[in-house]
Parts: C-alpha cells; structure tokens; sequence
C-alpha cells in the first residue's frame, strides 16, 4: 500500500485526481462479501500498474522538458531527469519515510540496456566504425584499463596516508571500484554527445568506445570481484593469469556470439515474405536472444548485442519490406529513448535512500579528481600514440572534449549495486560515492560540454559580419574541401574493405539476401529503374496519343543546364518559417549567431534580406549536415532531401552535357566511324573486354534510341522527378555513401560527358556499348517492364536513366554491372 | 625536412615514389603489364609537394589513384571522377571534376592528380617564413584563391560574371529559392566585391573581398601533410 499512496501523490502531481490510494484501502472490505460486480483488484495489478506509471510519468517528463526549447538547449535531458527522479524520490520518501523504488541490477542488465545497445549497434554508421576500429579499440581496451589500475591505486595510495580515515577495504577493493568507476558509460555519453556538434570521426571514437569498454569492465570487475572473494593471499600468478585469458575469451566470445546470431537474424529475415507482420519481431527478439546468449556463457553481453546489430544491419534491412523497417526503426528508437529515460529517472530516485550512503568527503573528491586527471592524462597518451599512425589527426580540441566527455553513468550503478555487502565492507561507500560521480558528469560536466566546445569553436574563428561574398565562396570552400576530400578517398583500408566486400558479395549476400534483395539492393537504382518505367509508360502513352513515335526526335531548343531548375516547384515550397525552425533547432549554430548579429547591426532590409535567404538556402557541406547516430530521433530526412536534390541535379547535368554532345552530330554519317573507334578502343581495351564482336548495327540502333529517350526525358523528368522522389523511402541516398565504391573492377566507362570533346565522347561511348559482352547480364539491368506488350518491349532501350546511373551500378560492384544496355541485342 | 624539394627534382620524392610502386601493385593487385605509365610517373618528381609529404601519403593516393581508375591505363579521366558517390551529391561535384583536367584533356595521370591534390595541402609553418625568391608553391593562400576562382569562371576571362555566379548559386542553394532572390542575392554579391564598376569580380577583387577570410585553414586537408 505503500507504494500506492506514492503513485497516488505522484498523480496528485501530474494534476490527477488522487483517488485511487483512498479507494484501494478499501478493497479488502469488498473482498469478503460474496460477489460483487465491480471488485477493486489493486494488488492483482500492482506491479505492472506501477511500472507502466513510471514510464508515463518519464515520458510526460520529457514532455515538458521539451516545451521549452531554452531549456533542453542549455541542460541536456540526461541531467533533467536525474533531477526529476530526485525530486520524486523525495517525495516518494518524504510520504513513505521508505526508498521503495530504485534501480536493481537486474532491471537495468536485462530490461534496460539491451535496447539501448542494440539501438547503437543496429544504426551504428559501420564504414566509419570500422575505419576507426584500431582507435576506438585502443581507448576501448588500454583506455579503460588505464583508468582502473591508475585510479585503484592511487586511491589507494592516498588511503595508506591516512586522509580517508578507517576503512576495511584492502588494495584488491580499490582495484575492484576503479575498475567499475573506469569505463565510460555508452547511455550517458551519447545522451550528451548528441546535442554537442562534433566531428564525425571524434563522435564515432567516443561512441565505439562506450560500447566496446565494456567487455573490459566486465573482465575486470569480474576478475576484481573473485580476488576479493578469495583474498588478497590466495592471488596467484595463475590467477592474474587467467584473469588476462579471460580477457580475450569474454570479448572474442561476445563479439562471435554477436555475429552468429546476426547470421542467423539475417538468415531468418530472408524468409519471412509471407508473415510481413511479424518481421520486425524476429529483429528484436533474436538480439535479444544474442544478449541472453552471452549473459548466460557469462560472456560480453553488450558485445553480443552491439555487433549483432552491426552485422546484421544491411541484411536485413535489405530483406524486410520497407514498412517493416519503418517499424524496427522507430519501435528501437522508440525503445531506446524509453529505457534512456527511465535509467536516468531511476538514476535519481536511488539516490534518495539514507541506507546507502556513507560519506568521506576525501575519498568522494579524490576519486572525481582522479577519474577526470586520469582520463585527460590517458587521452593525451592515447593520442599521441594514435596520431602517429592515423592519417585523419586527432587534435587539441578534439582531445579536450574527449577527455571531458567521459561520463559514468547507470553501467558503473548498476555493477557497483552488484556488489556483495559481506564481501566488500565499504559497499555503501563506493555505491555512494558511485552516485556522486555519475551525478557529476552527467550533470556538470554535461551542462558544461557544450559551451565549452562553443567556446573552443568560437576561439578559433573570431567573430565578426561576414560579408556576402565571404558566405558564399565560404560555403563553396566547403564543398570544394569536402570533394577534395572524397576524391583522394581520406579514409584508409582500401585494401581490406575490398576483400571484405569481395567476400561479402560472394558468399554472404547469396546466403543471407533475398533474391529480388540482391538484385534491387541498390536503392538508387530502384529509384532510377521506377523513373525509368515511369518515362516508358508515360512515352508508350504519348506515342500512342500521337499515333507514332515520331515527336520525340524533334530537336530540342533549350540546352541550357539551368532551364530545368528555375521554376521551384510548388510541392517542395515549404514556408520559410520551417526553416527558420529547422535552423534554430540546431544546437551549436555559429552561423545563426551571426545572422542575428547580422540583423541587429545592419539597416539595409535589403542586403538583411539576402543574407537571410543564403543562410537558409544554401546547401549545407557534408560534415556539416550529417548526423551519425541518435538515439532520439529518426534521421535523414533533411539532409536525404538535400543529397537527392543535388544528386538529381547532377545526373541530370551530366545527361544534359551527353545529350548535348551527341546532338551536335549528324550521327547516323558518322556511325560507322564510331564504330570503328569503338573497335580500336576495344582491342586497346582489350584485357579489359574480352571479346568485341557485337554486330555492327547494333550499336547504331542503340544509339538512336538512346537519344531519343534522351530528350523524352528531358520533358518529362522535369516535372516527374520531384514528386516521383518526395514519396520515396527516405533513405536511399544515405546508402550511396555507405557503399564501397572502391571495389568496382575496371573496363568500364560511364556515359557521361563533358560538353566540349566529341572525340573523347566516342572513345567513352565504346567500351560502354561492348560491356555486354563482359559478364553475364545482371538481373537488375534487365529488369523488364512488367506485362509489357510488344511495343512496349521494344522501348526497352529507353534506360536513359540506367545510364546515368551507371555511376552507381558500378560502384556496385561487379555482379551490378550495366552491360545489358543493349537487351535488343539478346531479344531481337 | 626545411626546405621545398624543387631544386632536386629527383631526389627524394622520385624514390619514394619509387619505393611506392611495389607496394601499390601488392595492395592493387595491379598486373605487372600495367607498368609503362607508372614508370612514367616514376620519373616525374613531385615537386610541387614538399619534402613533407610522407611516403605513406603517396603510397595511400597511388592507391586511391589507381583504385579510381577502372580503365587501368595510368590516367583517370572524368567518368572515373563521376564514379564516386559522393561527388554525386556535391553540389559543385562535376565543377570540381572539371579542376582536375588541363584544358582541353580529358585523362589526368598522377602526376596531375596530385598537382590538384597540392593545392589542399596545409601550409606549414616553416613555409611560411621561407623566402619568396623560389615559385610560388600551389598550396599558397592565392593559388588555393585561384583555384576556386576558376570553378566560377568558366569562360576563362579571369572575371567572374553575372551567369556564372548565378549558375554557381543555383547550384548551391536548394529548390526552394526563386530566380528573382537569386539574382539579387547575386546581384548584391557582385556589387560588394566589385570595385571598378564593371558588374564582375575579378581575381584581384575576389581576393580582395575574401582578405578577412582564414582560406590557408578552410581550404586545406589535414591528412594532405
């Protein structure tokens, strides 16, 4: 009844009526009498009852912590609710004299951190968590390790001088705290890290570490816990011993039980075409399985979980229909955020209990001084070491906001609450002290974090009007730098990465992938292939409207690349109100300071005018605008707008300057010589290709065709592209960049040219036009028109669009090829 | 390590680039057949980068060079450009592409990819304070300037018109903006740089409006050391 009478207040705080702590009281009375109608069955339902309150309250929490943004743009959310559980557990405890609440061990292992890990690792950004692997491992392992043994000994250090007063605790105890006070906590870390705007290479460094620190605080604390149990005299060398093989047995193990379990999720995932609805179960439950797995062989848990969802990513989200993947999205989104909230929640409410805590002022502050010294020591170290060998550097900045975003948190509670009162006599001590730490950096040093790295920021660029021109020309360095950077390829491991998509191609995808997955696993090419059909049905119906084909060879006028784009079209106004909301959202915007700056200080309305528009309009570089991972929101949609704008825009120019090209010939005179070029560029080619021998016509034939769906399309894409796209799923374009576009094997030339060299076009159009020959035709370049009728069948050289994409097929890889741009070749 | 290797052209950086080769074609897999034009490069010294620039960075953009060029003839051309992703979503991507080519070619060797590459090089400290009597190296503050200026002006006059600020604009900004906002923004645009009145900015002018601008840092890659 407790308990009741505590949700009863809390209703009687969220404005409800508190009623129902009253009526319960009463139920017992009801219980005797023979039947009632209406039977008041509180006990029946009290626990989930007051579980599922808590969650509402949390969430209502963060309602309100959100209805003003002034707020959670100053305190991350993370320190609001362990405010918000301090305050409840007062309350609670003030009523009931009594902490009923608090967050077990248990609760968090099981319930709470599994969708929190999975979440990470299901939409962890793998091409740049492995290209950081050496780095995050590093800090992950010797980091960890590190801060355990340094701040275990010189805790106790400090203890023998006599400062902490008497306690019962040996060296093996304070080996035991440091390791569990070490690692840094994955929830913590990324609930601040979100809202600090970093670059993407620290964030993912922090982040992997988070999560792969854990196998080694597990070790650790494990190893720690069982010499404590058997005394500080029966530790051996074989004990420490086996304390480092089971180092590599609990990770290793973890990481393996992870991957199977992958293959077996990404596995099942490839035959669930007939019960769509349950597909999205099988995700959450085999990681779960993956956790339990690893829990119950007493291996890294949060290893298994964590490269369960890494591995199995790309399978399955291949396999499960997009409404599926709508749904793990968000359910995982949904879950993470939720157990987030209510860690943080608990977080606070366990404070509020006068049997755990035992103060010594000395021990609480030295283990804060050296938890923070040591990590910014261990950083630097690190670093310094990393940055010999990294080709992207680590630098100053970068390793402040490292060594101050270490944060503890509910992990460190959690195992620390796991501890034996009998066995370790200063339980009460290190719980306590446990809390302070967390409390501490999550609160002050994530109240801090972000001004600090607005300050840092603000250090190095001072502040002043920038000029329109300097806005502009600013933001083309940008582009221009972030270009430069993706054409000399700034991340390593070339080599590896095409073994590793070599293998993945050939046996993985073939067992783990639909078919039809396989085929379409491009999505930019389903995209490419639906604008495609869509230009042969809407060319079918012209041509039939006309009564002949003959419209399309009408030359067209308007050549200029600009023509297309003048017009904004009306579906894609949004108002600049939105945008302006969207700007004001991000939260470290240097660039909006100044707008506002901007607009206190000049008069001119007009030129205020202009700086505004730039502001809102211009595309936003790479680094600027993508967001790696958060926990809280579902992403890309913005930044997939932008990506799919320009990306359109530049297929669209490429095909413009192709077009142009070819329509500046007489082509059917110079067919032949074509041709010819073609050949002498094939036998050039001629490792390449290995054998030429289309017939002659074919390409002439080809060509013609081609041209003419060059210009249908001009038409017609014009107005089709924006709305075809709008619907689209949203993250096609965020693929582009996943994929390895290094293991693309040679011989084959994109058909898209630049304006000025007929000569060279030709040279280029060649080995395109004998591709086909090369492999076996790919399924996905023959995709044909569905129940296409005869006419319609001829018109399937209408692959403008396949064309232009071929960028794309090719950094597909091999088995992607477009060699069957010529199908007529094989129907006709 | 002080000084620029310009006064020995062979020197160094022939052999480490020497010192690449074997290694590029371990990491490629590259067909012993395909030599010819490495040797080529071999001869070439890349002076144009200094002394600074390590081994391993030539051996990693050998590599990247060699993994773009899906033709496997020594020199890239534009398709191969084309080919990267992510180039697909810059909006200046095909700009960019276009930096690389020496007017009038359409196959670029290593050699001219590194000498694009050079402009983003850092400058480095004891660059800086070096005496000027040598050329000018490509990754100085008015090279780098130049280098986005030519991406404006593609007509080759050394002045950035209306169009063609217009065009780059309209490229940089989304959908959503009309012509009419366009053309004042660059309307403003030229009218705070220029200077002698002649509705383009010039070189002189460009570099003149971009002076506060910190372009050695923004214009620079960290990993070009």
């Amino acid at each position: 009844m407790r308990q009741v009478s505590g949700v009863a207040l809390l209703l009687g705080l969220m404005a409800l009526p508190a009623a129902l702590g009253q009526r319960s009281s009463e139920s017992p009375k009801y219980s005797n009498q023979s039947f009632a109608i209406v039977s008041f069955k509180w006990d029946h339902v009290k626990e989930p009852y007051i579980i599922a309150l808590w969650i509402l309250v949390a969430s209502l929490a963060k309602i309100v912590f959100h209805l003003s943004h002034k707020v959670t743009r100053v305190v991350p959310e993370s320190a609001l609710l362990i405010v918000l559980g301090l305050f409840l557990g007062g309350i609670v405890w003030a009523a009931d004299h009594i902490a009923s609440f608090s967050l077990t061990p248990t609760v968090f292992f099981f319930y709470l951190l599994p969708p929190i890990v999975l979440d990470a690792g299901y939409f962890m950004p793998n091409r740049l968590f492995f290209g950081n692997l050496g780095s995050i491992l590093l800090y992950a392992v010797i980091g960890t390790v590190w801060n355990a043994a340094t701040t275990g000994l010189s805790l106790y250090g400090v203890y023998l001088t006599g400062i902490m007063g008497q306690l019962h605790s040996g060296l093996l105890d304070f080996l035991l705290f440091g390791s569990l006070i070490a690692a840094v906590d994955p929830v913590a870390v990324l609930a601040v890290f979100e809202e600090v705007h970093v670059n993407e290479v620290l964030f993912i460094i922090v982040f992997g570490e988070s999560l792969l620190n854990d196998a080694v605080t597990v070790v650790l604390y494990n190893v720690f816990d069982s010499f404590v149990a058997i005394g500080a005299a029966n530790v051996t060398g074989i004990e420490c011993l086996k304390g480092i093989v089971s180092f590599f047995v609990v990770s290793l193990g973890g990481t393996l039980v992870g991957i199977f379990f992958a293959f077996l999720l990404s596995l099942v995932s490839r035959f669930t075409k007939h019960v769509r609805i349950i597909e999205p179960g099988f995700v959450f439950i085999i990681s779960y399985l993956s956790y339990l797995t690893a829990e119950m062989l007493s291996l890294s848990a949060i290893l298994a979980i964590t490269f369960c969802g890494i591995c199995c990513q790309k399978y399955v989200k291949a396999n499960i229909s997009e409404q599926s993947s709508t749904t793990v999205r968000y359910t995982m989104k949904m879950m993470a955020s939720g157990a987030e909230t209510i860690i943080f929640m608990f977080l606070g409410i366990s404070a509020v209990d006068p049997d755990i805590w035992t103060w010594n002022t000395a021990f609480i502050l030295l283990t804060l001084v050296f938890i923070s010294v040591y990590r910014v020591i261990g950083v630097i170290i690190q670093t310094w070491i990393l940055n010999r060998y990294r080709t992207v550097q680590l630098e100053i900045i970068d390793q402040v906001v490292m060594s101050y975003g270490g944060l503890r948190g509910a992990v460190a509670f959690a195992l620390v609450a796991l501890l034996d009162k009998d066995k370790v006599k200063d339980r009460n001590l290190f719980v306590s002290t446990t809390i302070i730490v967390v409390f501490f950096t999550v609160i002050f040093q994530g109240l801090t974090i972000k001004p600090l790295v607005q300050w840092l920021k603000v250090k190095k660029t001072e502040h002043r009007e920038p000029k329109l021109n300097e806005k502009l020309h600013g933001r083309a360095f940008d582009h221009i730098l972030s270009a430069i950077e993706d054409i000399s390829g700034q991340i390593g491991h070339h080599y590896l990465r095409d073994k590793w998509s070599n293998f993945d191609r050939k046996f993985l995808r073939k067992i783990l992938m639909r078919r039809s997955a396989q085929k379409s696993r491009d999505q930019i090419l389903n995209v490419f292939h639906e604008l495609n059909l869509k230009d042969a049905i809407s060319y079918v119906a012209e041509g039939e409207r006309r009564g002949s084909l003959a419209f399309i060879r009408s030359p067209s006028t308007d050549n200029t690349v600009n023509v297309d784009f003048s017009t904004p079209l009306p579906g894609t106004v949004e108002s600049s109100v939105s945008y302006l909301l969207r700007e004001k959202a991000g939260p470290v915007c240097l660039d909006m300071q100044a707008l506002e700056q901007r607009r206190k200080s000049i008069r001119d309305t007009e030129d205020t005018l202009a700086h505004h528009t730039l502001q809102q309009y211009l595309y936003k570089p790479r680094q600027e605008h993508k967001h790696l991972y958060s926990r809280h929101e579902i992403m890309h949609s913005e930044d997939d707008k932008q990506d799919k704008e320009i990306f359109h825009r530049t297929m669209r120019k490429r095909l413009e300057s192709f077009k142009s090209t070819k329509l500046g010939i007489n082509h059917s005179k110079k067919f032949n010589k074509i041709h010819k070029r073609d050949r002498g560029q094939k036998r050039r080619n001629s490792s390449v290709i290995p054998n030429g021998n289309i017939p002659s016509e074919n390409p002439v034939q080809d060509f013609t065709l081609k041209e003419k769906d060059l210009e249908f399309s001009e038409s017609e894409e014009n107005n089709d592209y924006e709305t075809l796209h709008l619907g689209k799923g949203v993250n096609f374009l965020a693929n582009v960049t996943k994929q390895n576009f290094t293991d693309t094997p040679a011989g084959i030339d994109n058909p898209v040219f630049s304006a000025d060299d007929d000569q060279s076009v030709y040279m280029k159009f060649s080995p395109w036009l004998s591709s086909e020959d090369t492999v076996v035709p790919s399924q996905r370049a023959r995709v044909q028109l569905p129940y296409s009728p005869d006419n319609f069948r001829r018109l399937t050289p209408i692959r403008l669009s396949n064309k232009s994409t071929d960028s794309f097929l090719l950094a597909d890889g091999p088995e992607d090829r477009p060699r069957s741009f010529l199908p007529e070749s094989t129907h006709m | 390590m002080m000084f620029c290797g310009t006064e020995d052209p062979f020197g160094q950086l022939g052999t480490a680039v020497l010192a690449v080769l074997p290694l590029s074609f371990l990491c490629t897999g590259r067909a012993w057949g395909a030599e010819k034009p490495l040797a080529r490069h071999a001869n070439l010294s890349l002076s144009f980068f200094s002394s600074s620039v390590s081994h391993s960075q030539i051996t990693r953009l050998y590599s990247r060079f060699t993994s773009l060029d899906k033709g496997e003839n020594g020199t890239l051309s534009r398709e191969d450009f084309q080919r990267i992703p992510e180039l697909a979503i810059n909006p200046l991507g095909d700009r960019i592409i276009n930096a690389f080519f020496p007017e009038g070619e359409d196959q670029v060797n290593f050699r001219g990819f590194m000498r694009t590459l050079a402009h983003f090089r850092p400058i480095e400290d004891n660059e800086k304070s070096k005496d000027q009597n040598g050329p000018e190296p490509l990754n100085s503050r008015s090279n780098k300037l130049h280098f986005a200026f030519r991406l404006y002006d593609l007509d080759k006059d050394d002045k950035i018109s209306r169009d063609e600020l217009l065009q780059v604009l309209r490229m940089m900004v989304g959908v959503n903006i009309s012509d009419e906002q366009l053309g004042s923004i660059a309307d403003r645009t030229i009218q705070e740089a220029d200077q002698d009145g002649d509705s383009a900015i010039s070189f002189a002018e460009f570099v003149k409006v971009l002076e506060k601008v910190d372009v050695e840092q923004k214009m620079s890659i960290r990993f070009l050391h």
